[in-house]
């Protein structure tokens, strides 16, 4: 077994131990069932409501149903994600675990994509569990695959990037409380980069601005577009997040 | 086996430990003893590679801290203050973490974690919560942890604390067993925990190292007047002024219970039998008459006090007590 290896079987013990998964991920998959069945609900509305106008009805499930549903996912991963990355170094920390971890013959990297891996693993467990909602649907209904897919992709990414900015929060903090605001913190300021890209307008800094946005790039994944620009981004933010977590528990022994 | 040139280590302004120096041969054990904060636990992070030093440069088997942590993190075992745990794993889930993090696997892990949990009488709470356990067993699981590789260097910072006399005397009988083999840091401030298992003693005190000797040798060294103690039964008024007229004796305090003197005499030269015959002869009742060595404890006192600034006259007389009968 690998040190990462070791470090991820060890980080998915600590999770499945503490109540903090099964809180968070009830409430997950909670809200995503009820947002699900509410749109399912309105779609079903909508599709009556043309019965009655136009005698038949054609309505799309993909753009009802899953593009709304995606959408809202993005905002409830953006609360719940801190909550599960927050301890991963501020508990070492404050534990005083960390000394132990530091002095092991293993590299710092081996310690940050391990926690990472584990975290990521915790997530596509609780996303892969959400997989029964297009099950469901896909029996009574019939809609295109394909935008789901890459819907479920841009989640994935998505969720990465956001675990990896929860990690670099808990790294620089003893306080999980603090870590998780952090991430919070820069998450939203990572959302709100698009409004402030869109009213810089099309110049070359606006488009910067946007670029650095996940909301552009999650969109072309949920409309089932597969863009290399988009997926460079995901990739790229998480490598740069992971490196700066890097950075930031490196430089821990230097206080 | 361990190679400490001048290493220093400053936080901002505060310098935590000043050009320290010093050496500790293979199978040899090395106290570090000094008061809180003189800089005990700065100097086993900078050799665990935890932080850099400052300045200096420490090597452990021949690989430098700076240079080569990883081959000089697999040598080492390294106990920290706090046993750094994981409240919600069991003992034997932890320590299987441990030994996979410092590449055991399969057979050569079973057995190591076997020989850890039977050497520190773990095998009645291995599959226990650590959580769930009380502090000297979460600190027996700490050495397991530093142990469980068997690695050439030990550092264990304060490895006793929390246990029971018991476990004390087992844990310091297990130090000097893997002495020979294992060369061992340990940092107390229980000054006996020293003596009983430490063939040197560096005494570190505001981040310098101001004694590095045998523990008998400190003693020595620092010893500057021998001291009898004398219990007699019936003294007479004037038995101090009387003893003080011995050849030798530089002078007498009368001591704390009835009938207790301590006396002090020139170096060198031993009073003891002059003294006992005064005794008798004056019909004083001799109860007891010892020469009272300086403890290491008295010497620590000393080191570290006059550093502050102390009169050494003061300090001497609050280390006297120490050798008194009670």
């Amino acid at each position: 077994m690998t040190p990462v290896q070791a470090i991820i079987a060890k980080e998915l013990r600590s999770y499945f131990v503490s109540p903090v998964v099964y809180v968070v991920g009830s409430v997950f998959l909670l809200i995503v069932g009820l947002l699900a069945y509410l749109y399912v609900v309105f779609a079903g509305a909508q599709a009556i409501q043309l019965m009655q106008m136009q005698g038949s009805a054609q309505i799309n499930l993909n753009d009802l149903v899953f593009r709304n549903l995606f959408s809202s996912i993005r905002f409830i991963l953006l609360i719940i994600l801190p909550i599960l990355t927050m301890r991963l170094f501020a508990e070492e920390r404050k534990l005083r675990t960390f000394e132990f971890l530091m002095t092991s013959p293993i590299r710092i990297s081996d310690i940050v994509i391990g926690k990472f891996m584990s975290v990521f693993l915790v997530f596509l467990g609780l996303l892969g569990l959400t997989g029964l909602i297009p099950l469901v649907l896909a029996l009574f209904s019939d809609f295109n695959w394909y935008p789901v897919l890459t819907g479920y992709l841009g989640l994935a990414l998505l969720g990465a990037l956001f675990l990896s900015v929860g990690l670099l929060a808990s790294a620089v903090t003893e306080n999980q409380i603090v870590a998780a605001f952090i991430s919070f913190g820069l998450l939203l300021v990572l959302w709100l980069l698009a409004g402030v890209g869109s009213l810089l307008g099309d110049t070359a800094i606006g488009q910067a601005v946007s670029y650095l946005s996940f909301m552009e790039h999650y969109d072309h994944l949920v409309r089932g577009l597969i863009d290399t620009k988009d997926l460079v981004y995901f990739v790229s933010g998480l490598a740069f997040m992971l490196f700066l977590s890097h950075r930031a528990v490196d430089s821990t022994r230097w206080k | 086996m361990i190679e400490v040139q001048q290493i220093t280590k400053r936080y901002g302004q505060h310098t935590a430990i000043d050009r320290v120096s010093f050496s500790v041969a293979k199978g040899e054990v090395l106290a570090f003893l000094g008061p809180n904060g003189a800089g005990k636990t700065t100097t086993m992070r900078i050799l665990t590679c935890f932080m850099p030093a400052t300045e200096g440069t420490a090597r452990v088997a021949g690989f430098d801290c700076a240079d080569h942590p990883l081959e000089v993190k697999r040598r080492i075992g390294y106990l920290p203050e706090t046993p750094p745990v994981y409240l919600e794993l069991t003992v034997t889930e932890y320590l299987q973490f441990v030994g996979r993090l410092r590449g055991l696997s399969g057979k050569i892990l079973t057995s190591s974690m076997q020989r850890e949990i039977e050497r520190l009488g773990l095998g009645t709470v291995q599959h226990r919560l650590i959580g769930n356990l009380s502090r000297g067993y979460r600190q027996r699981v700490g050495l397991a942890q530093a142990l469980l590789h068997d690695p050439q260097v030990l550092i264990l910072d304060e490895p006793t604390v929390g246990l029971d006399p018991k476990q004390i005397i087992e844990i310091r009988e297990l130090i000097k067993n893997l002495a020979g083999s294992h060369s061992v840091i340990l940092s107390t401030h229980i000054l006996p925990e020293a003596t009983a298992v430490c063939q040197r003693v560096v005494i570190i005190s505001g981040g310098r190292i101001v004694a590095e000797d045998t523990p008998e040798q400190l003693s020595a060294r620092l010893r500057q007047s021998e001291k009898i103690s004398l219990t007699l039964k019936s003294p007479a008024t004037d038995t101090d002024s009387r003893l003080k007229a011995v050849q030798g004796v530089q002078n007498v305090f009368i001591g704390g219970a009835p009938g207790t003197f301590l006396l002090e005499c020139e170096l060198g030269r031993d009073a003891r039998e002059e003294v006992a015959r005064l005794a008798v002869t004056s019909g004083w009742g001799l109860l007891e008459l010892k020469a009272v060595s300086m403890t290491l404890e008295d010497v620590f006192l000393q080191l570290t006090k006059t550093e502050e600034g102390l009169p050494q006259g003061a300090v001497l007389a609050s280390a006297e007590p120490a050798g008194q009968p009670t």
